[in-house]
């Protein structure tokens, strides 16, 4: 692109009175430039209800081979403030592997046998049921076992993300910064507790009574 | 029983709610998931305050696609079908970059839309406006190494969509991507210049400030067309996550 073009991002950004004149000459060296503010964040629009033919793919909840050793099932109901099932959300698992490592490894689409890519996607089914076959997070430093899960739906202008700490049968509830944070009538919502030898239980409630802790990271925002 | 809102119904509650949001100081960058002219978002939205959180390594990763992943023929929405879709050819390019302008590189980004007569490929959709044997409306694309993505497509057609009476969608492209960290993960909407649905449009209007909205609009860009071709739009994505807070002196004349 010609440099005597006005850049499209730099122009929003001076919509909102911030100005970029060396953007285009930034985002060509690919190098942040000291002491320029930030870029503007593109803002959010709901999934809507029609990505059921786009977003859910062949494999997508199955993060393992369903009955392989190790694997577990992740699963839960969706529901609005009225309690009723929600059945056109989506939702996104991304986790460590059962070591403990985030993998970074091409495949979550084509899953190829035995390459663990971490990430998974279920579409809920018409009573809001959602489910994941996946191995039981591995813990990434000295805190608890848990997986990063977004969820997309109709009527959501943004997502949501939460985290699901994986509590075994007869295991005392995990502690960390953010659940001793959350207040302890709340906490509850965070976990997910086994409910079968190979299965693990999360419900995700929107609005109202047994409401989800939903998070934000204002400290990774630019 | 209540009687189905009209638009002008739906318009009015959106400037009140817009009013609200400019009286509060814009706390968000991204849409109020608390937005009752867009119906379904009453029953959805958290009451709570989302909790702060530190992200954590899980939060600052995010999955790898790869070649594996994505055929490059999937950016061409017009040739997975023997023949040709009905409607106005496009090509949409862009660039995708976080907040430092880093570009996001070998990135997935997926696109969804309805067809030139506004019309899903989805059981749910009841528009009764034709199906188009030749198109299915799903595209996917790796970004580049500077974080360039470009799609081959029809422009869609705007639909009706049941919110409230004679509410119609201006029209859009559905984007999916994912950033250089999980909490950069985006799934919006582009639009195109100049459509007359933008203000009474209770999703678009869900943003409460006109700068963010524009940000959504893409820019027809003559240099993109390609002579007895195609027209060619251009939008470029700014992944940071950022929820919150404007800076103090951004909104000091409010
Ligand atoms: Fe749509």
């Amino acid at each position: 692109m010609p440099t005597t073009e006005p850049d499209p991002i730099a122009t929003d950004n001076a919509v909102s009175g911030e100005e970029h004149p060396v953007l285009t000459e930034r985002l060509a060296r690919e190098q942040p430039l000291e002491g320029l503010p930030p870029l503007v964040q593109t803002p959010s629009q709901t999934v809507g209800p029609f990505f059921g033919f786009s977003l859910p793919y062949d494999g997508g909840p199955e993060l393992v081979p369903p009955a392989s050793p190790g694997s577990v099932r992740l699963h839960g109901t969706v529901r609005d403030g009225a309690g009723t099932p929600v059945p056109d959300a989506i939702i996104e698992l991304w986790q460590p592997d059962a070591d403990g490592r985030m993998v970074q490894e091409p495949g979550s689409r084509h899953r190829a046998r035995g390459v663990f890519t971490g990430f998974g996607r279920a579409a809920v089914d018409a009573g809001g049921h959602y489910e994941f076959t996946t191995v039981v997070p591995g813990a990434t430093g000295d805190g608890p076992r848990w997986a990063l899960l977004t969820l997309f739906a109709r009527g959501l202008a943004h997502h949501l993300f939460t985290r699901a700490y994986f509590v075994a049968e007869g295991e005392a509830e995990p502690t960390d910064s953010l659940l001793s944070g959350v207040a302890e009538d709340r906490r509850g919502t965070l976990l997910a507790r086994q409910d079968t030898a190979t299965s693990y239980r999360f419900d995700i409630t929107l609005q109202g009574e047994g409401e989800t802790v939903f998070l934000d990271y204002p400290a990774a925002a630019r | 029983m209540t009687a189905e809102p009209t638009q002008d119904d739906i318009t009015r509650e959106i400037q009140e709610k817009q009013r609200e949001a400019a009286e509060r100081g814009i706390p968000s960058r991204h849409p109020s998931r608390d937005f009752a002219p867009y119906r379904s978002s009453i029953l959805r939205h958290p009451t709570h305050e989302l909790v702060k959180t530190d992200p954590e390594e899980i939060e600052r990763t995010t999955p790898a696609f790869g070649h594996i992943d994505v055929d490059p023929y999937e950016s061409d929405l017009t040739i997975q079908h023997p023949g040709e879709p009905l409607g106005e050819r496009i090509i949409v390019e862009g660039r995708v970059v976080d907040g430092d302008g880093r570009p996001v590189r070998n990135q997935l980004i997926e696109i969804w839309q309805a067809n030139a007569s506004g019309r899903y490929i989805h059981k749910r959709d009841q528009h009764p406006a034709p199906l188009d044997p030749n198109f299915t409306g799903v595209g996917r694309a790796l970004t580049g190494d500077d974080g360039s993505y470009r799609f081959v497509t029809i422009k869609p057609g705007p639909y009706p969509w049941g919110n409230h009476r004679n509410a119609w969608r201006p029209a859009h492209i559905h984007f999916s991507l994912f950033g250089n960290a999980f909490t950069e993960r985006l799934v919006t909407q582009m639009y195109f210049p100049g459509d007359p649905l933008f203000a009474l449009d209770p999703i678009y209007q869900s943003i409460p400030d006109q700068a963010a909205r524009d940000r959504l609009i893409s820019t027809y860009d003559h240099n993109l067309s390609v002579p007895e071709w195609a027209l060619g739009y251009r939008w470029d994505i700014v992944l940071t996550g950022a929820t919150a807070t404007w800076m103090e002196d951004e909104h000091a004349d409010h």
